[in-house]
This record gives structure tokens, C-alpha cells and sequence, in this order.
């Protein structure tokens, strides 16, 4: 038994039972399907996280969502002094993620394409979109640029699902998706 | 390699280990690969991805 | 009892050994003491976190919300440093010294060495622990910088961790003695070839730790101006990631431990069952990419290769234990004469016996709940429906909780009769105990899975956003979840309870094993001895019972799976 030292000294060359085999060769093309399924879906999938990323400083990073928000602001979120942006598609939208905020308030128009670049100006955050449900790790320091294209009109909340202090509960930010 | 041999069989005389259970009799080389594959593969060429993260303009 | 002199390396040691009456294994008196000083500090440090654990889950239940939010996040990072970090490791160091000392019937290599291992063991523990609990440390225990704990809590870390190193080297050092003094013949034992495993695994998990902690620490008090969070991330979960892979090897050791004394069941192949520990120490740590996934600026081929194990070959290997355990059980019991129909042997399987419900219980949700959902979870693109959701505290309370935790939970009411020589108190609340601590941990990893898969935020006080400038509504049923992840958390904590109470009580306040205990109620039955007698790989029996079990999980993961590539295709195009 497993407690003792095998009997048989050569348990190598002992054959393996059928039912065992089988098992193992289902189990292993199971492993080279669910390989392939991640490389399929990089060619056929809509949804992959882009590797593009550069190192950057957060002042620069906040230079240029400074001059987006100058550039495209529509209108300020209620009471809150929060600029509500609406870029043209296809265009560099910055988000910026500190302690406790994402800024701005983005309005995006369902259908198109925006280059979206996630940098923290502090601590990590968490980037998640909801209800969608896409979540992305941001860190300081470095800028993520991934390619999304909305494809349903509403509000969405930016839930910050990185712990980054005690008001990390409170760090909550909108994404407005409309028609064209 | 060489040759080890280990539990005589009624005949006396002694067999050859097979390879593979050479290698899992071997505690000191399962280490050495076990530290070895997730060095090579995880830890330096995740840091060799992160070091070639380009500076932004 | 005997008295055997060892010749040490260079001086002539005097160790005592005794031969336990019930296995007729040689005990050694310093491996025997090391093993229970380590499972003792283990099981208060679960009790302690276990305590945590409950408050957290009492504040994420909306309507109950107990803590306050500093305090959430406080006992939060204290509930997994002390329940993932010490309750486990040290219980994996008592798993090692017994799988080299007694298994292999040798002296411990070193008694001084294990000893001081444990001392500095309990030392980083305890100034961790004082770190958390001063409140200036409320980081979680993954410690993401830039945000900066104070010195001691990482320095308590790093002591710790080269405890735990020591530890290791002395099981490597042990099997060395075992091997040159011929204490066995052969190879080792199937359940030392998984501690094994863990041992190696382990080792590459401490030097990760010691790679990243010790520059952290340096930076915490102004010798090193930056860490780079990224780079801080890959190493530490070289560490985070692989430590869980080593309660994975153990517990899986356990499994094969308890079937064989419980029901002296033999593997079905030595070599299947060692191979499946070689593809862990060959790929298990890949999945340190796990945690990678969803970061900046690292390519894809990095993240598939390494998140899925070099092409799945260490799920393959948990995919063999997930028959050749059941199966070896099947054919024992077989031969035990339980042979009506497909599944007479588990019916009568002595489920009374917590060792082995919480065993089998372990296997089951591992298998069912912690690996589907941690192979999902795992895959590339689907993590980004996952990440830092509740789905991730829900995967691994089933894999570390449910499946690791139980399995040692199990496994203890072994080592208290056999190690400590007490009977077990309290047997008939002693035999519900897994169930409850199973059935409660299961609920709350289900329910945390599903308030993940809803999107709600782990490691989050307030799903509600009251204090936000804006406002958004995680929906109805989330919160219903996160009420019955209360629900059975209480559960699990009574489990908990329970078992911290038996075995403490057993073990200060149990009667001793004497002989007619022993004759009374042996810890191994007679049946399961008599088969023992003949030991070795089980010659190919017929397993229908295993092949359904094998069948029915098999179809619950390509479904739950190409659920999950569905839900995925729906949300918003990236790239
Ligand atoms: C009574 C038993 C337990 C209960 C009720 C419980 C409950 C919870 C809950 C509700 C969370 C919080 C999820 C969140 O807000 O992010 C959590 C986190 C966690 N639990 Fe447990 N747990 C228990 C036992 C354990 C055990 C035995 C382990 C390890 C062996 C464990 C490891 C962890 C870890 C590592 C975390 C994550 C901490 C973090 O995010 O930094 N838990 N637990
Ligand atoms: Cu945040
Ligand atoms: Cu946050």
C-alpha cells in the first residue's frame, strides 16, 4: 500500500490497466483541446487582452488625459464635478485610476472602436466593468492600451476591484454608452 | 549511465533499472528539475517580457 | 520500547524510537515530538483564522455587515496570512517530517535544525501577526506595492519562510539517512514521493518569497527607492501561486495515506500514480501565471504556455489522482467483498470514519468545485470574466479549504491516535464533523463563485457603494448570495470549531491508546491490515463504480467550460 515501499521492486515495467490508459490519453487530449482553445481564440476570438503597454510616468499619463478631458468634455456628472468626456471613436480615451476615483466619466458611442489607456496614479487598482464584467489589473507606471468597441447603450459602473486602502469601497466610475 | 542494479530477482542475478525509475528514485535531480522549469520558464522569461516593456513617447 | 544508538555524521547520536503497536512502524522520539509541536501551532493558528475568516464573510453578508471598513480590511489580511500561510504550512511541516521520519521508519536528519526551523517558524508568525493587528500593515497578505506595510510584517514573512526552508532540507536530509542506513528497501513510499513533491515544490516557493520579500522589506525602510509593482507581482506569486501547488501535492499524499491505513487500499499503479507527481513537480508551479493574466504588457504566449501548465500536463496529473484514489479505493473495498452492483462499495464505505468522510469529502469537492473552477479561472482569456471577483476567493476556499484543509482536518484523526496516543473524544460529534465543515465550506465557495460570476468585487466592504460619487447596483440575486455565504460560512466556522475542540480536548484530555484501547478500537481495522500484508500496484480490477464517477466529472468540465468560452463571447469586443 502507499505507506510501504512498492513490492516490486521494478514497478516500472509493470503495465498499466486499461481502463487507466484510457483515462489518462481522454485526459490529455482534453489538456491539448483547452490549449487550443486559447490559441483559437486569439485568431477567431473577440475577446483577448492586448499586450500593448508602455512604461510611463504618472504626470505624463495625467498630461494627457488632462488635455482629452479639455479637449472632449460634454458636460459635468450631476453634482459631482466630475467631467463627462465624449472622445471621437476611434480616438485615445486616458482613464485615469487614484486614490479613490477613475476619472473622468467617459460617453462612448455604441459600435465603434476606442483606443482605452489604463494608468494608476498611486497604487494598483482594479478596472471592472460592470455589469459586462471585464476586469483588468491597472498599475502605476505603466500604461495599458487595449482596443474596445461597446456593443450595448447604457451606464456602466468602473468598479474598483483592486484593494487600494480604506476608501477602496468607495472608488466607483461610469462609462455612459449611447448611439450614435 | 551507470549501470545500477537493485532487487535481485529469484535468479540472482541483477536487473537493470529502468530510466525513468531511476530519475523518480532520485530525489536531488527531481529537485533540480522542479526548481529549474518554472525558473527558465516563469520567473526569467516573465521578467525578460516585463524588461522589454517599451518607454511611452 | 527500545533504545537504538544512530551513527550521526561525525559524532555518535543516542536516539530513542519506539515501534507503534498498530503499524509497526519504527517512531522516533525527536520526530514524533517535531511533529506534534508542529501540527499543535498549526491548529491554533487555524482556529485563529478560522475566527477572522468568520468575521469577513459576517461583514460581506449586506444585511449583517459587522465590521467596520478599516477593520474588514485588517482582519481580512490577517484571516489569509494566518489560515493560507501558517496553518498550513505548519501542518505541511508536520506532514513532511512524518512522511520521511516515520514512513521510512529513520531518524530525523538534524532534530537541532527541524527545532530551530520551527522556532523561527513561530517567531515570523507571531510578528506578522503583531504587525497586522498594530494596523499598520492592512495590505492583504499578497502586500501589492507600491502600498507599504510596515518592516516587521515582511520581515516576519521572511523569517517565517527560511523557517520553513530549513524545514524542508531536513526532510531531504532524512531521506538521505533513510537511504544510506537502508531503513527501506526499494524506492520510497508512494505517500513520501508526494511529500516529496511538496518538499520540491516548496523550495521553489521559499526562493521566490526570498527573491521579492527581502528587497521589499529593504524598501520599507528606505534602503531601496522603488519596487516595480509588476515585476513585485510575477516574483510574489512565484511564491503565492506555487505554495498552494505544495498544499496540492500534500494533500493529495493524504489522500493515498488515508486510504491505504483506513482501508488498505494500494494504488492501482505505482507508476501512473508517481508519474502524476512528476508532471506536478515538472508544471504545477506554471500556474504561477494564474495570477498574470490579466496585467499589462506580457505576451500572450508567455500567458498560455504558462497558464495552462505547458499544455495541461499537471491537470492531467491531478486527472490521474482524480481515478487511481477512487479506484484504489473501489478495488479495496472489492476485495473486501463489497462487490454488489457499481457502487456497494461506496455505500458501505465506513463513512462513520471522519477520516475517511473528511478524505473522501476532500476528493470530491477538490476535484468537482476547486479544479473545474480553477482550470476555467485559468484559462487566458476567460479571466477577464474572473479576475479579482469573488470567483477567486470562491475557487480556492474549495481547493484550499475544502479540498487541503479537510484533507488535513481528516488525516488528523489518524495522527492523534497513532502520534499523540490519545483516543479521540467526543466520537459521535467527531463523526460529524467533516460533513459539517465540508458541506458549510462547499456552500461558501459556491456562493462566492456565484457572486463572482455576477461580477461582484472580492476583498470589497461595501458592494453597495454607499460612500460613492456615483452610484451602480450589483444585482438582486448577488446579494442573495452573499447572505447565504454568511449562511454557510457559519456553518463551516461550527465545523471549524468543532474540530479545533476534539482535537485539543483529544489530545490534552483523550485517554491514552493503551493496548486494550488499541484491541478496543484499532485506529487501522483488521481488514484493512490483512490486505496491507501484501503490498504493491493493484493488478488491473475492474472499476465501474470509479469509471462513472471519472465519466460524470469529466462531462461537468467540458460543459462548465464551454459555458464559460459563451459567456465570454457576449461581452464587449477587446483587443
Ligand atoms: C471558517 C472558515 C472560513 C470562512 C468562513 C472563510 C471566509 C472567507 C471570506 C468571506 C473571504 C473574503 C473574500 C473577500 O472579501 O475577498 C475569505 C478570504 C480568504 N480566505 Fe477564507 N474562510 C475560511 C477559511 C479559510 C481557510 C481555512 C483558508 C486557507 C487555508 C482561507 C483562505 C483565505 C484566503 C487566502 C483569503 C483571501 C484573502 C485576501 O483576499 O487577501 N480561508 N475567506
Ligand atoms: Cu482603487
Ligand atoms: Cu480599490
Amino acid at each position: 500500500m502507499a505507506v510501504q515501499s512498492p513490492e516490486n521492486k521494478l514497478w516500472w515495467n509493470e503495465p498499466i490497466g486499461r481502463a487507466e490508459m484510457a483515462w489518462i490519453t481522454i485526459a490529455f487530449l482534453w489538456g491539448l483541446i483547452m490549449f487550443g482553445a486559447m490559441i483559437y481564440w486569439h485568431i477567431e476570438g473577440e475577446q483577448n487582452l492586448s499586450n500593448e503597454a508602455y512604461r510611463i510616468k504618472p504626470e505624463v499619463f495625467a498630461a494627457k488625459a488632462e488635455d482629452m478631458v479639455a479637449k472632449y468634455t460634454v458636460r459635468d456628472e450631476g453634482d459631482t464635478g466630475i467631467p463627462v468626456v465624449h472622445p471621437p471613436p476611434g480616438s485615445d480615451v486616458y482613464l485615469i485610476s487614484r486614490l479613490w476615483e477613475w476619472w473622468p466619466i467617459l460617453e462612448l458611442e455604441k459600435d465603434q472602436s476606442y483606443r482605452l489607456h489604463l494608468s494608476s496614479m498611486d497604487w494598483q487598482h482594479g478596472f471592472s466593468l460592470q455589469p459586462t464584467n471585464i476586469n483588468i489589473q491597472v498599475h502605476p507606471n505603466y500604461d495599458l492600451v487595449l482596443t474596445m468597441t461597446p456593443n450595448e447603450t447604457g451606464e456602466f459602473g468602473i468598479v474598483c476591484n483592486e484593494f487600494c486602502g480604506v476608501g477602496h469601497h468607495t472608488m466607483l466610475g461610469k462609462i455612459y454608452v449611447v448611439d450614435k | 549511465m551507470a549501470e545500477e542494479a537493485q532487487g535481485a530477482p529469484a535468479g540472482g542475478r541483477p536487473v537493470r533499472v529502468p530510466v525513468m525509475q531511476r530519475l523518480l528514485d532520485n530525489p536531488f535531480l527531481l529537485l533540480f528539475l522542479g526548481v529549474v522549469v518554472p525558473t527558465v520558464f516563469y520567473l526569467i522569461w516573465g521578467i525578460v517580457e516585463v524588461a522589454n516593456i517599451p518607454i511611452a513617447q | 520500547m527500545a533504545v537504538e544508538t544512530a551513527e550521526g555524521v561525525g559524532a555518535l547520536v543516542e536516539e530513542k524510537y519506539r515501534t507503534c503497536p498498530e503499524t509497526g512502524l519504527r517512531v522516533y522520539a525527536q520526530a514524533e515530538t517535531l511533529i506534534k509541536a508542529n501540527a499543535v501551532v498549526a491548529i491554533v493558528f487555524l482556529a485563529v483564522g478560522g475566527f477572522f475568516g468568520l468575521l469577513v464573510a459576517l461583514t460581506r453578508w449586506p444585511a449583517v455587515h459587522i465590521l467596520p471598513a478599516e477593520w474588514f480590511y485588517l482582519v481580512l489580511t490577517a484571516h489569509g496570512a494566518a489560515v493560507l500561510l501558517f496553518w498550513i504550512i505548519f501542518f505541511e511541516i508536520a506532514i513532511l517530517y512524518f512522511a520521511s521520519a516515520v514512513l521510512l521508519n529513520c531518524r530525523l536528519a538534524t532534530p537541532r535544525f527541524a527545532w530551530l526551523a520551527f522556532a523561527l517558524m513561530v517567531l515570523g508568525a507571531l510578528v506578522a501577526t503583531v504587525a497586522v493587528l498594530q494596523g499598520e500593515s492592512s495590505v492583504m497578505f499578497t502586500s501589492y506595492v507600491p502600498m507599504k506595510a510596515a518592516p516587521h510584517f515582511y520581515l516576519g514573512l521572511i523569517l517565517f519562510a527560511v523557517g520553513a526552508l530549513i524545514g524542508c532540507f531536513v526532510f531531504f536530509g532524512t531521506l538521505v539517512i533513510a537511504k544510506e542506513e537502508a531503513t527501506y528497501e526499494g524506492s520510497i513510499p508512494l505517500v513520501t514521493f508526494g511529500a516529496l513533491t511538496a518538499a520540491i515544490i516548496a523550495i521553489f516557493t521559499i526562493a521566490s518569497g526570498a527573491i521579492i520579500l527581502i528587497p521589499t522589506f529593504l524598501w520599507s525602510i528606505g534602503y531601496i527607492s522603488e519596487i516595480d509593482s509588476l515585476t513585485y507581482k510575477l516574483v510574489w506569486w512565484g511564491m503565492g501561486h506555487s505554495s498552494q501547488q505544495i498544499n496540492v501535492s500534500a494533500h493529495v499524499a493524504v489522500w493515498y495515506l488515508i486510504a491505504a491505513l483506513v482501508l488498505g487500499a494500494k494504488p492501482l499503479s505505482e507508476k501512473v500514480s508517481r508519474t502524476a507527481f512528476l508532471l506536478y513537480i515538472l508544471f504545477l508551479q506554471l500556474a504561477c501565471a494564474h495570477h498574470m493574466l490579466a496585467e499589462p504588457g506580457i505576451s500572450a504566449e508567455w500567458k498560455v504556455f504558462n497558464t495552462s501548465y505547458a499544455m495541461y500536463l499537471a491537470v492531467l496529473g491531478s486527472m490521474i489522482h482524480g481515478m487511481s484514489i477512487p479506484g484504489a479505493i473501489e478495488s479495496a473495498q472489492r476485495r473486501h467483498g463489497f462487490n454488489r452492483g457499481m457502487f456497494e462499495w461506496l455505500r458501505k464505505a465506513p463513512w462513520g470514519n471522519p477520516a475517511f468522510a473528511g478524505m473522501f469529502l476532500s476528493l470530491i469537492m477538490f476535484g468537482f468545485l476547486g479544479g473545474i473552477s480553477g482550470v476555467v479561472l485559468g484559462t487566458e482569456q476567460i479571466n477577464l470574466l474572473m479576475h479579482n471577483t469573488l470567483y477567486v476567493p470562491g475557487h480556492f476556499h474549495a481547493t484550499v479549504v475544502a479540498g487541503t484543509t479537510l484533507a488535513f482536518m481528516a488525516v488528523t484523526y489518524l495522527v492523534v491516535p497513532l502520534i499523540f496516543r490519545k483516543e479521540i473524544i467526543w466520537k459521535g460529534l467527531a463523526k460529524w464533523q467533516p460533513y459539517l465543515f465540508g458541506i458549510g465550506v462547499a456552500g461558501t465557495s459556491l456562493f462566492m463563485m456565484g457572486a463572482g460570476t455576477l461580477g461582484v468585487s472580492r476583498r470589497h466592504w461595501d458592494m453597495g457603494f454607499t460612500d460613492a460619487p456615483v452610484s451602480f447596483d450589483y444585482p438582486g440575486t448577488a446579494y442573495l448570495m452573499m447572505g447565504l455565504n454568511g449562511v454557510f460560512a457559519v456553518l463551516a466556522t461550527i465545523g471549524g470549531l468543532l474540530y479545533v475542540l476534539i482535537v485539543v480536548g483529544s489530545v490534552f484530555f483523550g485517554k491514552p491508546r493503551t493496548a486494550e484501547a488499541i484491541a478496543a478500537s484499532p485506529t487501522i481495522p483488521a481488514g484493512a491490515a490483512k490486505v496491507a500484508a501484501s503490498y504493491g500496484s493493484e493488478e488491473h480490477p475492474k472499476l465501474p463504480g470509479t469509471l462513472v464517477l471519472v465519466t460524470i466529472f469529466f462531462v461537468s468540465f467540458v460543459l462548465y467550460y464551454f459555458i464559460n468560452w459563451k459567456f465570454l463571447s457576449e461581452v464587449w469586443p477587446l483587443s
